[in-house]
């Protein structure tokens, strides 16, 4: 189920994927963390300035994912090389997703992929069962920060489940 | 949860003692600079932000805190605790604007002269920066920037609203100068 902006909706069942990633190439996606928080980030392409400043700072702020035991994922339409070059440049050492054959398929499932060809910068927050907690679509050149995110953590309350894994 | 179209982020800390304030006590604008000190679009709002300071020296107080990128920047972490040191020693904001003027030069040599020139000792500082004295208070600010929705840097806050436009000269006066201010008490 989608909003008006076509953004799959808090309650919706986060469709499962697995795509390539980087650093390894190997193909990861929500559906192999379950039981913990993941939370997609999609967004526009690589190298354009806004998303290197936005997936530089969710590096930079992994710790404060990892209070909640958080898993981040990265997402654009771009392939993988593009996604490896962008991701040594920037220090971002989380899995950066390529959405790039067929190319938009998962981003498309999400209801954020634009008439230009990409994905729209989109904030998922899937819980731990495996269902959207959260979703916020930003302006494209506006980074939305990680205070959204942090929010949408707190109110899973999945302080106590990380104490128990 | 509900999905507003727009986030408007918010500072969620307020400023306290605690914080390094530049300008009046009681000025009655509050800037609120989350800063990395290796970030060169930082080191460009630097001398805006002395000049906005200087213009406007009733109005504006500037508060700066914490915010190293450190997959950007390697040296901006021990760049920031070494601040925090001479803040220890009451010459945070000395410290401060020769980081700033000299940002091709803070890698650890370059830095240990540098608080040298300032007549603090080197030896002193780096052992309390290794130590990691300084790294909960660095952290802090960084944890509460996040909170608030920092989204880079510099991010500056005016009053509580995230300003969202330029860190040139003008677009700085703009902002401050549009901002509603208390009426003074009689």
């Amino acid at each position: 189920m989608t909003g008006p902006d076509g953004l799959i909706r808090p309650g919706t069942p986060a469709p499962d994927f697995t795509l390539p990633a980087t650093p390894d190439g190997r193909r990861t996606g929500p559906g192999q963390f379950r039981g913990r928080p993941v939370v997609l980030a999609f967004y526009p392409a690589d190298w354009s300035p806004v998303c290197g400043d936005q997936m530089a700072l969710y590096q930079a702020a992994m710790p404060e994912f990892a209070r909640y035991d958080a898993v981040v994922l990265g997402i654009s339409v771009d392939s993988l090389w593009s996604h490896r070059a962008f991701a040594e440049a920037r220090g971002v050492r989380f899995p950066l997703l390529a959405d790039f054959e067929p190319k938009g398929e998962v981003t498309r499932g999400y209801g954020v992929y634009t008439p230009q060809g990409q994905a729209g910068r989109a904030l998922v927050v899937v819980d731990p069962a495996g269902a959207v907690a959260w979703s916020y679509l930003s302006p494209a050149e506006v980074n939305p920060g990680a205070d959204g995110i942090l929010d949408a953590l707190d109110q899973l309350g999945t302080g106590r489940q990380v104490t128990a894994r | 949860m509900s999905t507003p179209l727009q986030v408007t982020a918010r500072l969620r800390v307020p400023v306290t003692e605690i914080d390094h304030i530049r300008g009046p006590l009681d000025a009655p604008v509050t800037i609120v600079q989350y800063g990395d000190f290796q970030c060169p679009f930082c080191g460009a709002a630097h001398p805006n932000l002395a000049e906005l300071l200087r213009q406007r020296r009733d109005t504006v107080r500037l508060v700066y805190r914490h915010f190293p990128i450190t997959n950007l920047h390697p040296y901006a972490e021990r760049a920031a605790e070494v601040a925090e040191a001479a803040g220890r020693r009451g010459r945070f904001w000395e410290m401060h604007d020769w980081l700033y003027e000299h940002q091709d030069q803070l890698d650890p040599v370059h830095l240990s002269l540098g608080v040298e020139q300032l007549g603090l000792l080197p030896d002193e500082i780096d052992a309390e920066v290794d130590r990691h004295t300084y790294g909960d208070r660095v952290r802090h600010d960084f944890t509460g920037g996040i909170r608030s929705g920092v989204n880079g840097t510099p991010t500056l806050f005016i009053g509580d609203h995230r300003h969202e436009g330029g860190v040139d000269l003008p677009d700085l006066l703009t902002a401050v100068d549009a901002t509603p201010t208390p009426t003074p008490t009689p």
